[in-house]
């Protein structure tokens, strides 16, 4: 863990944090209204992941830790993406 | 410490007396022992649930009970032994007990969620027994909890499916305590590459916990809730896939054969160096092999569903990949075995069996192979080989793991010594009785004798009498153990500081260890396994 100091982040940069997030969730929701078939899913679980990204770097401080934590994050989510990757190969080419 | 008087954790005397002072302890010493002992207790009321699906199965046609009654105790045995024994087993007891003294910390980093771990792995315990009395009887579903069945059962599902769900909970939060305690809190100069291997099992299962039990806990609320709301998750009839059921629920449950194992290698890789008096040979290929088994070990669910109509790319991955996970298994299988060569062997107890789970081991993994390829699987699909390939890992592996561990911890852990001999009987026992217990039954189920069936034709049965007998052998042996620790529990000679001549650090400190385990804090200069002053450092 780095010093106190890399913790602190300024208000604006938590607003704009939430602008993003909010559109993002805008998108996701109006995404919804195209029909595009299996790639629904994809689409929405891109638009999750971005969301889940900027929140664990900013909102919990991911981004002042050490490589090793950051690698080790990085490490849960590629397991995720590729389990979930493996499950939609059975149904795309059952 | 050495020959100083003190209080060991034991004896200590805080601010609760008598059981409150157990029942409430966050000492992880405390915590450790109150899970063996649970564990202990639900391990043989298991076994007794097994003894009588053997007995029934001594001879074809109806023995002793009849078809539902059997489907209830294979159930219920499948539900205890996996969920309350295997899963946590080894991580919580000897977890618990040994990693903050191995790692060189006076505790684990969350004490109090620690205890509440322990109070959730409790209840969820308790609600697994309940289901078997109320309501409408023991879930027959099997462990797994397969759609359709379990949604349509009328049976106590919701009991047992909430039970495994809360015992989850105790699993992440288990996890999580290891993982921060294995970052934070070793000692001064212990990187990871001075950590001793039982830690790095822990490690690794600590990771497969905290990521794969929770979509276990999510796919079992999805069952209650079609049951009870009928959302059609797995139902075809309301939109549903019930193959999605089978990749939900094995996604978490084969890396759980993991979370049974990992702690289990780690275990017998700390008796191989002490009984052979020579370093672990492969320090670092053990390390990462262990890692490497839990990442690899999240992609090959897809082997349990080879006959479920699975796309024949998927099948043709899942294959691969099985395939590959036995690489890393068989690192840590040669470098035991190197461990072992040219050592001064000591055959006690602890080394017998972490031999045995060698042996036993072995033929758990090469039969596994068998049922990673292909055409393979499909022959031995369903049969009783499976179940003799399955009780191979995971008994033979986990549970002689188990029972090497104890007897190699258990001095330090009571302060008291076992009877050695007799405990040599004992392990012969149970070994014998355990190969005449299985071995058959990997025979009959090439032969086609299907798994989870009360009755059988009668060319099964002299595979099936014979496991049948083979089950007493094995039972009577561990009853023996059961008695000779019980006793030297209690009336055992005072254990030394030292008995096994070990040189990681919880054999540095006394038997019984001391409340907060170390007067000092030591500072790590090497790494592990350092059996005397004229070998060369390698760290």
């Amino acid at each position: 863990m780095k010093n106190k100091e890399s913790h602190i982040t300024g208000y604006p940069t938590y607003a704009y944090v939430l602008i993003i997030l909010l559109a993002l969730t805008t998108i996701s929701v109006a995404a919804t209204g195209y029909h595009l078939g299996a790639y629904t899913v994809a689409l929405a679980l891109l638009i999750a992941s971005i969301k889940v990204a900027t929140v664990i770097s900013y909102f919990m401080h991911l981004r002042s830790e050490s490589l090793f934590l950051k690698v080790a994050v990085s490490g849960v989510f590629l397991i995720f993406t590729l389990v979930i990757i493996i499950t939609f190969f059975d149904y795309l080419f059952r | 410490m050495g020959g100083e008087t003190y209080t060991s954790f034991l004896e200590y005397k805080g601010k609760y007396k008598g059981l409150l002072a157990w029942l409430l302890s966050t000492d992880h010493k405390r915590i450790g022992l109150m899970y063996f002992y649970v564990i202990a207790v639900f391990f043989f009321i298991a076994a007794s649930l097994g003894v009588l699906m053997r007995t029934e199965l001594i001879a074809p046609g109806q023995t002793i009970m009849g078809p539902q009654m059997y489907n209830g105790l294979f159930t219920v045995h499948g539900i205890i032994m996996i969920f309350i024994i295997v899963i946590p087993g080894l991580s919580v007891i000897f977890g618990n007990f040994f990693l903050p003294i191995l790692i060189g910390a006076r505790d684990v980093a969350f004490p109090k969620l620690n205890l509440f771990s322990f109070y959730l792995f409790l209840t969820g315990a308790l609600l697994a027994v309940a289901s078997q009395f109320a309501g409408q009887g023991p879930p027959d579903t099997g462990w797994s909890f397969y759609v359709p069945y379990s949604v349509e059962s009328s049976t106590n599902v919701i009991f047992a499916l909430t039970a495994a769900f809360i015992l989850g909970f105790s699993s992440i939060l288990t996890g999580i305590n290891f993982i921060v305690t294995i970052h934070r809190m070793r000692a001064p100069g212990m990187s990871f590459m001075r950590m001793p291997l039982f830690p790095w099992s822990i490690y690794a299962t600590a990771w497969i916990q905290v990521l794969a039990t929770p979509i276990i806990g999510i796919t079992l609320l999805m069952v209650i809730a079609e049951r009870v709301f009928s959302i059609g998750f797995f139902d075809p009839a309301l939109g549903g896939d019930p193959v999605l059921f089978q990749h939900l629920f094995w996604i978490y449950s084969h890396p759980a054969v993991y979370i049974m194992i990992l702690p289990a290698m780690g275990v017998v890789t700390e008796i191989f160096p002490t009984f052979s008096q020579k370093p672990v040979f492969g320090y670092t290929a053990i390390a990462v092999s262990s890692l490497t088994i839990a990442f690899i070990g999240y992609f090959v669910w897809g082997h349990h569903m080879f006959t479920s109509g699975t796309s024949y790319f998927s099948r043709l991955f899942f294959s691969l990949l099985t395939f590959l996970v036995a690489v890393p298994s068989a690192i840590k299988v040669f470098n035991w075995v190197a461990t072992l060569y040219g050592g001064s062997i000591d055959l006690k107890p602890p080394l017998l069996y972490a031999v045995a789970f060698i042996f036993l081991f072995m033929i758990g993994g090469l039969t596994g192979l068998i049922q990673g390829a292909l055409a393979t699987n499909i022959q031995v699909h369903d049969t009783s080989f499976v179940v003799a390939h399955f009780h191979y890992i995971i008994f033979g592996g986990m549970g002689f793991a188990a029972f090497a561990g104890i007897h190699y911890w258990f001095p330090k852990m009571f302060g008291r010594m076992y009877h050695i001999r007799f405990a040599n009987i004992a392990w012969g026992i149970i070994f014998t009785g355990f190969n005449l217990f299985y071995f058959p039954q990997l025979v009959i189920g090439m032969q086609g004798m299907p798994r989870r069936y009360f009755d059988y034709l009668p060319q099964f049965n002299t595979g099936q009498f014979i496991s049948t007998i083979g089950a007493y052998i094995m039972v009577t042996g561990l009853v023996m153990m059961l008695i000779n620790l019980m006793y030297a529990s209690r009336k055992g000679a005072p254990a030394p500081a030292n008995p096994w001549k070990g040189v990681t650090l919880e054999w540095q400190i006394p038997s019984p260890p001391p409340l907060e385990n170390f007067d000092v804090i030591p500072e790590i200069k090497r790494r592990p396994y350092f059996f005397g002053e004229n070998e060369p450092d390698k760290s």
